[in-house]
């Protein structure tokens, strides 16, 4: 996405850091006191500009209308800069990602940091500077907030927790119940590319690849398949941890339906592939962070794809299978040669800390 | 993906298929040796489609479930001990040892570190000066070149703090043991080709002669296992028993001689106990005594204790292919990856894994 790339660093030279009395977080950049004002009146209240925010009361007022989405995610990535993006980015694509799956327009996010003592100021700057750079991508407002210090080794530079609000869309019917035999699987884009960028850059692994993170907002491209295709779409996952088998596997559980896929219509680029195949990994259980699994309507689902094809970020979208009676809590995957086997749940962790 | 993708066509896949369809006119047992063979026959359906007559047979070619469970425990020690770093594979990080595995150890607050070469772990003991790092070499002959040069860097560097806890074996005294068993069924075997890639061809020519059997060298591709299948099966249809290499894109008769010269200079051949098969003899590598001071055991000496194995795993009848996992009682039900009774479970190539993820059809589970 080298636009998307261009524009952050646009951002970035354009908010410059402020000089503040440390180079590094100290104890006091929590306390409350004169470090945490500093902090943010030179900081975070000059880059997120909003009414709520400036009124700087206890909590935001905000006025919703209608069925509301609230979700919450924390992030704890390591390390907090990879390639493709960095927890900032993260931490908002995550939430609002969260809030598209439930058909709901992303408005309002908290914002909630913990830092380690001793994190460079220039690390802090840089992350917010993304939050901004991505809320302002995903048209939603940083309306609250906060910040804590722990003592050194008692976290790992930086955590954040992000609360996300949004109305729901008027055509918006998702949900398990939706849900029957003979409707299509899509995927929006090609699997396992975030969690093998993370991979890349880990201790103990030195392998030199250009594989980038996918974190990208998701709520503009799911708010046009609603507008366009209504309740033909039935349900919306984003397959971040445990990655697209575990997601499977979910609702093959809780709607008692049987699923199935063919390994040759999921779309991995080679190079995560190639990576995946190199380390032992299984793409289907590697985590994604910008792409959405979706359950349609079978009469929505080619016109869908092709939809996805043509906007950027889901040019790889493909119709990978389709819900059917036999089966059910099961997903069976037919293999390139032609063989079946079921897919299970992830036991255990595959990547520890992947967002 | 370049020299994988070619071999698993599904064109040349129905063409070997055909092939060993072709030849066979009775039943006949194989054994892949290679616990990544056994994965790749299951996980791509294989053994759905080979024809009835053809029984294919695990072995114990993997390295993680072999390793023996006082080994397993002196890990956890070590790693529990002040100053250490314990580096290792991930997959010996569920391993169950007697009392705990290395990765309950690591949540209790051990330093564990996954590593994907002992050259990591060298780089690790240079960083860390004040502590001790401790690699945990397993592995058949493949993963014994790096071991052996992360020894021979560790004195180059003149490190005291860098040690290896060995827990390495070898192939060919295995395949003989397996045939030396009473309850043996096995006509052919399909070689481990990543093992012959290092060691070459010649050491499995006694096993041939001796015991009139065929074996083929044979790659993890789904068109090079059927390709391995219909080499023994034509072998055995013609009454044949000869050594045949089927992955010769990858290995030569002679092996990698430099890979060789460097487990020649750093390790010696030993007697190695087999989890749940026993004590082999010759099926080893130990580390030649004038290098004792990069040796773990040597340098750390563990208090006695009893390895005690949980009664209810038949890991031992697996590996030598006299039992399918599934026949195991605890199978699926006391033992599954996440709560594993015995390392084949836990291995990415022992047998009770994949069985687990992959050869369970919906009918079967449906049932």
């Amino acid at each position: 996405m080298p636009d998307m790339r261009e524009a952050k660093l646009k951002m970035q030279l354009q908010c410059p850091m402020p000089s503040l009395d440390t180079d590094i977080v100290t104890l006091g950049h929590g306390s409350g006191g004169l470090l945490t004002n500093r902090l943010l009146d030179k900081g975070v209240f000059q880059l997120f500009q909003n009414e709520a925010l400036q009124r700087r009361e206890d909590g935001a007022v905000l006025n919703l209308q209608g069925a509301t989405a609230f979700t919450t995610d924390s992030f704890v990535v390591s390390p907090i800069f990879f390639p493709g993006g960095d927890i900032g980015e993260l931490a908002v694509n995550g939430t609002i990602n969260d809030l598209a799956m439930c058909g709901a327009r992303p408005q309002y996010l908290s914002l909630s940091f913990i830092l380690e003592e001793g994190l460079p100021i220039a690390d802090f700057w840089k992350v917010l500077v993304s939050v901004k750079f991505a809320a302002e991508q995903a048209g939603v407002a940083v309306v609250t907030g906060d910040t804590k210090v722990v003592e050194r080794g008692k976290g790992d530079q930086v955590f954040i927790n992000t609360t996300g609000l949004g109305t729901l869309h008027p055509r918006a019917r998702l949900g398990m119940p939706q849900v029957r035999a003979g409707d299509r699987l899509l995927v929006s884009g090609p699997l396992a590319t975030h969690g093998m960028a993370i991979m890349s850059v880990r201790e103990g692994l030195t392998f030199e690849s250009a594989i980038e993170s996918d974190t990208r907002p998701l709520n503009e491209v799911v708010w046009h398949c609603l507008e366009t295709f209504g309740d033909g779409v039935r349900l919306l996952r984003d397959p971040t941890r445990g990655g697209l088998a575990t997601v499977l596997n979910e609702l093959a559980r809780d709607g008692r339906l049987g699923l199935e896929i063919s390994q040759d219509r999921i779309p991995v680029q080679e190079s995560v592939a190639a990576a995946c195949e190199l380390l032992g990994l299984d793409p289907l259980y590697v985590a994604n962070e910008g792409i959405f699994v979706a359950v349609v309507d079978e009469r929505v689902a080619e016109p869908m794809v092709e939809m996805l094809r043509s906007r950027p970020g889901s040019s790889d979208a493909a119709i990978i299978g389709e819900v059917v009676n036999e089966h059910a809590g099961q997903v069976v995957l037919r293999s390139a040669i032609g063989g079946r086997r079921v897919v299970q749940m992830l036991a255990g962790e595959q990547l520890p800390r992947i967002c | 993906m370049k020299f994988l993708n070619e071999y698993r066509s599904p064109e040349l896949v129905k063409a070997y298929l055909e092939d060993i369809r072709t030849h066979l006119t009775r039943p006949w047992t194989i054994m892949e040796v290679c616990g990544g063979q056994t994965h790749s026959l299951v996980k791509n359906g294989l053994l759905e489609i080979l024809p009835d007559e053809i029984t294919m047979v695990h072995g114990p070619g993997c390295p993680v479930c072999v390793t023996p469970l006082h080994l397993i425990d002196q890990a956890v020690w070590l790693a529990e001990e002040e100053g250490v770093i314990l580096c290792s594979f991930g997959d010996m990080l569920r391993v169950p040892g007697s009392g705990k595995s290395l990765l309950e150890a690591k949540a209790g607050g051990a330093d564990v570190r996954v590593l994907y070469s002992p050259l990591e772990a060298v780089k690790l003991a240079r960083q860390h000066p004040g502590r001790e790092v401790v690699f945990f070499a397993v592995g058949f002959e493949t993963t014994a070149p790096a071991n052996a040069l992360s020894v021979i860097q560790g004195r180059e560097l003149g490190l005291d703090n860098y040690s290896i806890l060995t827990s390495h074996v070898r192939v060919p005294p295995a395949m003989q043991a397996v045939l030396d068993d009473e309850e043996t069924t096995i006509q052919g075997f399909l070689g481990a080709g990543h093992v012959c890639a290092i060691m070459g061809l010649e050491e499995y020519e006694p096993i041939v002669r001796n015991y009139q059997i065929p074996v083929v060298i044979t790659g993890f591709e789904p068109a090079d296992l059927l390709q391995g299948i219909s080499m023994v099966v034509r072998q055995l249809e013609g009454g044949q028993h000869i050594l045949e290499n089927q992955y010769s894109r990858a290995v030569r008769y002679q092996g990698n001689p430099a890979a060789r010269r460097l487990i020649q200079r750093v390790f010696e051949v030993n007697d190695r106990e087999w989890r749940g098969i026993g004590t082999i003899p010759g099926s080893g590598y130990r580390l030649r005594p004038e290098y004792a001071a990069f040796d773990a055991e040597q340098k750390f000496h563990r208090p006695p204790g009893r390895a005690s194995e949980n009664p209810e795993c038949i890991a031992g009848h697996v590996l030598k292919g006299i039992k399918k996992p599934h026949q195991c009682p605890q199978f699926g039900k006391g033992c599954t990856p996440s709560n594993p009774l015995g390392a084949p479970m836990v291995s990415s190539e022992g047998a009770c894994a994949a069985y687990y993820h992959f050869a369970q059809t919906a009918a079967e589970l449906d049932a």
